[in-house]
């Protein structure tokens, strides 16, 4: 059978299942695709061996029959999760040779499932970033391009590599974090369908961490039914992250009925943009009509604090990086500075951060200790944490009065240019999370669905964001979207 | 409970070129919780392990570690606060404290500088005089020790060791209501004494399980009742910080100097700048440690790693259940019980294997002999040893017995050492030894009397004088007393001599 | 607010990062650009309004106190630039 790794991972499982192909098969099908493509520049660190090894023990399972959903599919892994004896750098240069002598809890789920690694995916430095620009790897490039046009684009980021690996059909699946909107972006720019879960839903122990209040993993897949598939085996309660929920994970597949009668979809009136361009307003109400078809009723409702989700996201993602960020110091791990006469430990520390972070992990960690220095701590920090309790309110107002989901643009455009933002202030470019960064500040599920194309042949998306806990429902929402939506377009080949 | 009731010390006053200056010193003691294992991993906090042997990769601070909190811990700080009879806050939350040193692996330490875990209490120090000093404990909270950097392994480097990093530590914060040096090593005394009957913390002070930091500021007499009564540190003079003090009397000696120093300036019409400074015991001066000073801007804030800490006021009850005596209590029921004077009350509830060793000796038997013999022979001569309470060769059943068969006249009080010596270094039961080895004291007045009738017999010169001077019947006495092998009834031989001299 | 050349300096030093003399302007009108979109903060009326503690609220977990971890020097040791004898070894540190 050829083009196995354009299988989608349910299809995959179903075939592995009825015999008609092996994991071994689709591993190779896989890693000859990743040889093939590096120009995207998505793969930064291939596993093959452990591939390989992976998949003849998944084909054993499969064969003594009842193996788990994963079991058998090929992924490829953010570089942001740390994998036990392979390079976890998270696409920094001041993690230059680190391999933990540990797994995440995340991996170690998917791998206990039986999945199969096929490596580690470029990423944006430390997931500071939405174009995937920021990576000491280089950058990953979208397998999408404007209709008659070379420009490299951008896959979004920070969660790059993901997007472009499975867009360009590299591997079935990938995993993703999300700290601002670094799973839905990249899922948007690239035509794939991207979850962010409930913070508290996916353990956080061994995924390098940047601001933990808003961390979570999540899958970014070909379609609805395979998030739900991999979220299921990525979810579990962890006893090794304080932050983690000890809730039973329920069969999300299942909860694709493909029913959404008498759902309330909520059209929030602050996520019309000024000078949001009318194609994604079009794609919106495209989308909002799709599920009012499907027998949803659409309200309009109203989260009066959006405006100051980015300015709040921009004080505590920075603050808590900038902490968490202080343990890349060249003692334990990573790169050192090679030292001149009379260099004592201060200067190492400069040296190895300067020389080790890129400029906009620097930027951050920057504004992160600025804001969190004597005498701003309550101006910046405190304040922003109030106004993310308000922010968190305004959807608990909106859940309460019986909305089920939220429909959303997931970004205020398609994929740019790689470069394109290169001289433009910081500030423009992290407008990007607009829409997705209220979901993290109120801990909340997000998913991004492919629902069509722009006028220069781009994939755009649209976000629905659920109740806590709810990712079954919200999965069965996304799921009548993209139904609706029909979406089956594919870049073309040119890498 | 019984309470017992002293008055207030004098403060201690240092006379100037110019004035008198009263001194104002508050303390910070960082006391190692006893635990298994550190606050937040499961790594080990036993002293003295081959270097990075106890440590996880969460106190190594590898990529993606978060720490998971010890409850036994939260306990501990718990017990603490109740022991020190202070409030339980049912919340509290947990902030990092953020800077960069090579020990100090996530780059931050994570503490509770914004809701502590226990609130105000107080600790009564006794200065041994009739007096004790109130002092007020301001908060205590959880926090996790750094690891340790070794200097002089190389010349060029410094060596780290992350053994210690992550042990819990709980930080006891006085009020400024310590008056003196000798009251500052009075009050950690006694707080190791607390914490020790309350096993939260072993208080080994070598080995660092209890340091301080002293706050040290001096003012002019009547200033300080001033600040009593308006709580208002205005009326206070600006305060140093000596970090990092483990041993009780260099606390002392750099209290001392320091305040000397201080005084110094102000008499010379300059100004103390607030700021952190370290005691060198070798010049015994205090240096000041300004160039780290003015690097630390810790940006504390919340750890969003960890929820805040909710605890349960039945919980808090349970933990109260099961307290222990504590060494106030204690003290004022030997001395109501035992009728024992203050300071030998003091001696024996200083470790509380002492007080537990006393009554077990003291039980259904005379308390002030009781006390009498622990303190005397038996501390004197585990001290002759270096050795504890805990590895006693006598144990109180043993001294026990001696001290019965002391109280039913069997032996003397002297025959009484020479038996406890064999029993610390033979062992055994002391009646049966005294009746093996004939040691029993002789009460038979007839036989007594046999021995005396000799003695005057065979000296009739002694006797002659002894009759001019009474005082001389003594020889007669230590004649009788050596004659029987010192087994004869003191009391009875000395009424028979005199008897017979008198006849 | 506006942050100079000295600030962004100072800020530098504090998170330390070494940052050249004649990069500090151009630092400094960065976090000023930052620093203004962050204080569009200052509109909203957060008066009575508790800062967020957790997002997810739930009893923190906690651990028994047992040892079972540790012991592993080499692995501990293993990504490190420079150990010896055990050590983790720095540029000597002044106190």
């Amino acid at each position: 059978m050829s083009d196995l790794n354009k299988l989608t991972l349910a299809d995959a499982r179903d075939k592995m299942r009825a015999g008609e192909v092996t994991s071994v098969e689709l591993t190779e099908a896989c890693l000859s695709e990743i040889e093939g493509a590096s120009a995207l520049g998505a793969f930064v660190h291939n596993t093959p061996e452990i591939a390989l090894e992976q998949a003849k023990a998944a084909d054993v399972r499969i064969q003594a029959g009842n193996a788990p959903d994963m079991c058998g599919i090929p992924l490829g892994i953010k570089d942001l999760f740390c994998t036990k004896g392979v390079a976890s750098q998270a696409a920094s240069a001041i993690l230059e040779g680190f391999k933990p002598e540990y797994e995440s809890t995340v991996t170690q789920n998917l791998w206990d499932a039986g999945s199969v690694m096929l490596g580690k995916l470029n990423m944006d430095e430390f997931a500071m970033g939405s174009s995937n620009e920021t990576s000491t790897y280089g950058n990953a490039v979208n397998p999408w391009r404007r209709t008659g046009d070379d420009t490299a684009l951008t896959p979004g980021g920070s969660s790059g590599g993901s997007a472009s690996a499975v867009a360009a059909d590299l591997c079935l699946a990938a995993t993703g974090t999300d700290t601002g909107g670094s799973i839905r972006q990249p899922a948007a720019f690239t035509g794939i369908t991207g979850i962010k879960p409930t913070y508290g839903r996916v353990s956080r122990w061994g995924v390098v961490a940047f601001a933990s209040s808003l961390d979570q993993a999540g899958p970014m897949t070909k379609t609805v039914r395979d998030s739900a598939i991999m979220l299921e085996t990525m979810c579990s309660h962890d006893a090794k992250d304080s932050t983690s929920v000890d809730f039973a994970v329920p069969n999300f597949e299942a909860a694709l009925t493909g029913d959404i009668r008498g759902k309330k979809i909520g059209i929030p009136k602050e996520y019309h943009m000024d000078g949001m361009p009318a194609e994604i307003e079009k794609l919106w109400a495209d989308g909002t009509a799709m599920l009012k078809d499907a027998g949803a009723e659409i309200v309009d409702i109203s989260l009066p604090h959006t405006k100051y989700a980015l300015p709040a996201y921009y004080v505590i993602a920075p603050a808590e990086a900038s902490s968490n960020l202080a343990r890349y110091d060249g003692v334990r791990y990573g790169h050192r500075a090679s030292l001149g006469k009379g260099d004592g430990i201060t200067e190492m520390y400069e040296k190895t951060r300067a020389e080790g972070f890129g400029p906009e992990v620097q930027r951050r960690v920057m504004i992160g200790t600025y804001v969190l220095s004597a005498g701003f701590y309550d101006a910046y920090y405190n304040r922003a944490r109030r106004v993310r309790t308000l922010i968190k309110k305004d959807f608990e107002d909106v859940f309460a009065a019986g909305v089920d989901a939220i429909l959303t643009p997931a970004t205020p455009s398609s994929a740019f240019g790689l470069g394109e933002m290169k001289d433009a202030d910081p500030v423009k470019m992290y407008l990007n999370d607009v829409f997705t960064v209220t979901v993290n500040l109120a801990g909340l599920p997000g998913i991004t669905v492919p629902t069509g194309l722009d006028a220069q042949g781009l994939p755009l998306g649209l976000q629905l964001i659920g109740r806590p806990w709810e990712e079954g429902d919200l999965l069965n929402s996304a799921y009548v979207l993209e139904q609706a939506a029909g979406f089956a377009s594919k870049p073309a080949k040119w890498w | 409970m019984l309470d017992l009731s002293y008055d207030a010390p004098t403060p201690k006053t240092i006379a100037g070129a110019k004035d008198d200056w009263e001194l104002v010193i508050g303390m910070e003691v960082h006391a190692q919780v006893s635990s298994n294992a550190k606050l937040f991993s499961g790594a080990s906090t036993k002293f003295g392990a081959e270097p990075n042997s106890h440590v996880a990769f969460v106190d190594s601070a590898m990529p993606g570690m978060l720490p998971v909190i010890n409850e036994f811990c939260i306990e501990q700080a718990v017990r603490t606060g109740l022991g020190l009879k202070a409030e339980i806050n049912l919340k509290s939350a947990f902030d990092r404290k953020n800077y960069f040193y090579p020990d100090l692996p996530q780059g931050y330490q994570i503490s509770q500088l914004y809701h502590p875990i226990v609130g105000e209490g107080e600790v009564l120090v006794e200065m041994g005089d009739g007096t004790a000093r109130n002092v007020r404990v301001e908060r205590i909270h959880l926090e996790q020790d750094a690891g340790k950097s070794i200097h002089d392994m190389d010349p060029n480097m410094s060596f780290v060791d992350l053994n210690r990093t992550g042990v819990a530590l709980m930080e006891i914060v006085s009020r400024p209501d310590i008056r003196g040096p000798e009251e500052a090593a009075a009050y950690l005394g006694k707080l190791r004494q607390i914490l020790r009957y309350l096993g939260t913390c072993d208080g080994n002070m070598q080995n660092g399980s209890m340091r301080a930091d002293v706050n040290v500021s001096v003012c002019r007499p009547g200033q300080y009742e001033k600040y009593q009564a308006t709580q208002d540190f205005g009326h206070l003079g600006t305060r140093c910080e000596i970090k990092n003090m483990n041993s009780m009397r260099f606390i002392q000696m750099a209290i001392d100097v320091e305040a000397r120093r201080q005084i110094a300036i102000l008499e010379d019409g300059g100004e103390i700048v607030q700021e952190t400074r370290l005691y060198d015991a070798d010049k015994n001066e205090t240096r000041s440690m300004r160039s780290k000073e003015e690097a630390h801007d810790y940006r504390y804030f919340p750890d969003p790693d960890l929820l805040p800490l909710e605890i349960e006021q039945g919980w808090v009850d349970d933990i109260g259940a099961t307290l222990p005596e504590l060494p106030d209590a204690k003290k004022a029921r030997f001395i109501n019980d035992f009728k024992l004077s203050d300071y030998d009350a003091s001696v024996l509830t200083a470790e509380v294997e002492n007080a537990n060793y006393f009554e077990a000796v003291a039980k259904g038997r005379d308390g002030k002999m009781s006390a009498n013999w622990v303190i005397n022979e038996l501390f004197g001569r585990l001290k002759k040893d270096e050795k504890t309470i805990t590895d006693s060769p006598v144990n109180p059943t043993q001294l026990g017995g001696i001290i019965e068969l002391i109280s039913s006249d069997a032996i003397s009080g002297k025959i009484a050492k020479d038996l406890f010596e064999i029993v610390y270094t033979e062992g055994g039961d002391p009646a049966e030894i005294v009746e093996a080895r004939g040691m029993k004291q002789v009460t038979d007045t007839g036989a007594i009397e046999a021995a005396v009738d000799q003695i005057i017999a065979d000296n009739p010169a002694q006797v002659e004088k002894a009759k001019q001077n009474p005082k001389l019947a003594g020889w007669f006495v230590g004649q009788v007393m050596k004659a029987t092998g010192g087994k004869a009834n003191p009391k009875a031989v000395n009424e028979l001599v005199a008897k017979k001299l008198a006849d | 607010m506006s942050i100079d050349k000295d600030t962004a300096a100072r800020v530098a030093k504090l998170a330390r990062i070494r940052v050249e003399e004649d990069a500090l302007p151009a630092l400094a009108e960065e976090f000023n650009a930052i620093l203004g979109f962050i204080e569009e903060l200052n509109e909203v009326d957060v008066d009575g309004v508790e800062p967020m503690t957790s997002v997810t609220p739930m009893r923190l977990k906690r651990r028994v106190d047992e040892i079972t971890d540790g012991d592993q020097q080499d692995k501990v040791l293993k990504n490190a630039p420079d150990a010896r004898e055990g050590f983790f070894a720095v540029p000597k540190v002044v106190e």
